[in-house]
């Protein structure tokens, strides 16, 4: 991968101009199939559009000190890191991609979520400390099962190379995989039942509380990218989109969607679980299935 | 006046995030105005969201006839939502202190303490009046916004912000 592809990738597409607007549609989906669910016309399609820009023009409180320039470099860095984790996805074929991308992808994945419990703590905010303390004990017990997938999918196939492994014909196991990422999910975008982190009407905004203005707005940006990025890692995975050459991006696209029209529903007709039952899902459910593929992956390589 | 900041004020008439406040309301104005966000009447269609902190809110909607305990919580939270801003007094509590004029209690009406932009009259006033309510509060933001200019300015946090210029308007029930 040359620098003038990883730029396109960056600035074009799946990056910047390709993921905002797809961030900003995906917000308007999830939204829109709540409202939906609730008998309801909801949302017109610009709305996430015109609360970013509204937002933009709104002030912010002013905060001296490292703290406030820390809550005002959290939103950024979360955002960038999520543009940087969509730009990854093999979408294009031959786009070119380089051996370990999947770990990096991995990586950017997990910084929003680092820095939103950073962003908890730095407000120094009752709610928002407890959203980040909810968020961080969210992350280690769903990211145990979600690395673990990853982990089978990339171990049975022999590489860490996405655009390998989104060539390569599908597998039962990764399929088992496929699913074991699609239930970590929720915990991943703060959605129903899983919105413990950021729990309105329970403890407000949680790790958000104190943002305002584009800090704010920075902050919904990074929520919608990350829903670009980890629908988009399902859909690059199971969608055997490099097989149809310029046609690939789009079928990527239907897919992405159906991903977040099923786990929107999913999010409208479930209500938030608490704390324990959900650490307790991810480590006694789903742990086991992880486990099982990861061991079915690895004892796939021993055969020669 | 510029094309951006003509934009600005076109997304800010379309997404009005509310914030509610109850000053020792009787509960009946904070059941209309959940309702109002309910499927029959649906305030999403105009991007109106019910948030949890007033940090991210555009419009205060007040209910309760402002008792003498809720007195500086009211400014408070009225001086952490940032600017620009507007208040909706919803019911003719914070109006007038309706039935309760003259208790010791009370220190109402709410426009004595925060400048008010849309009074919403009734006991409980109808979901349909509320909506119009923060209809017309999301206009009086927009050109409030017009007048000042787009650029954030940045303003101190929890702090009384009075220089703002009452524009009062009344939502007919």
């Amino acid at each position: 991968m040359n620098l003038i592809t990883a730029l396109a990738r960056l600035l074009i597409f799946p990056g910047l101009l390709f993921a905002v607007p797809a961030a900003w549609f995906f917000l308007w989906v999830e939204r829109k199939s709540v409202a939906w669910m609730q008998g309801r016309i909801g949302p017109p399609f610009l709305q996430p559009f015109y609360d970013f820009i509204k937002l933009l023009g709104k002030t912010t409180p002013s905060r001296e000190g490292i703290g406030g320039l820390l809550m005002r470099a959290w939103p950024l860095l979360a955002v960038s890191s999520a543009v940087g984790a969509v730009a990854l996805l093999p979408v294009l074929p031959s786009s070119g991609g380089f051996e370990g991308d999947l770990i990096l992808l991995l990586a950017l994945l997990e910084l929003p979520a680092l820095c939103i419990i950073a962003a908890g703590f730095s407000s120094r905010s009752i709610f928002g400390e407890i959203g980040a303390a909810r968020e961080a004990v969210m992350a280690v017990a769903y990211n145990v099962v979600f690395l673990l997938a990853v982990v089978s999918i990339a171990a049975a196939q022999h590489t860490f190379r996405l655009e390998t492994l989104a060539g390569l014909p599908s597998t039962p196991l990764r399929w088992l995989g496929l699913a074991a990422i699609l239930v970590c999910l929720p915990a991943k975008l703060h959605i129903n039942p899983f919105s413990l982190p950021n729990a309105e009407q329970e403890i407000y905004s949680g790790p958000m509380i104190e943002f305002a203005g584009p800090e704010l707005a920075m902050w919904e940006l990074s929520h919608g990218l990350e829903w670009v990025a980890g629908t988009g890692l399902v859909a690059a995975l199971a969608a055997p989109h490099l097989a149809f050459g310029w046609l690939g991006p789009i079928l990527f696209v239907v897919f992405s969607f159906a991903i977040v029209l099923l786990l929107s529903t999913a999010s409208a007709a479930t209500a938030r679980v608490a704390i324990d039952t959900s650490v307790r899902f991810y480590w006694q459910c789903t742990l086991i299935f992880a486990v099982l593929a990861v061991s079915t992956a690895l004892l796939l390589r021993v055969r020669p | 006046m510029n094309l951006w900041n003509r934009f600005l004020c076109s997304c800010r008439r379309r997404s009005p995030w509310i914030f509610h406040m109850n000053s020792g309301s009787c509960n009946g104005c904070d059941i209309e105005l959940v309702a109002s966000l309910s499927p029959r009447y649906d305030a999403e269609q105009l991007g109106v969201r019910l948030e949890g902190s007033p940090r991210h809110a555009d419009i205060l909607c007040v209910t309760g006839p402002v008792t003498r305990n809720s007195v500086g919580a009211i400014k408070t939270v009225y001086g952490q939502v940032c600017s620009p801003k507007a208040v909706v007094a919803i019911g003719s509590c914070p109006a007038t202190t309706n039935v309760f004029v003259d208790s010791r209690t009370l220190a109402g009406p709410l426009n004595q303490h925060v400048p008010v932009d849309v009074f919403v009259p009734g006991c409980p006033p109808r979901p349909d009046a509320i909506i119009q309510g923060i209809a017309k509060a999301a206009e009086i933001l927009a050109e409030r916004g017009k007048a000042q200019p787009a650029v954030a300015i940045v303003a101190h946090a929890d702090e009384l912000e009075t220089n703002e210029a009452p524009k009062t308007s009344e939502v007919q029930p």
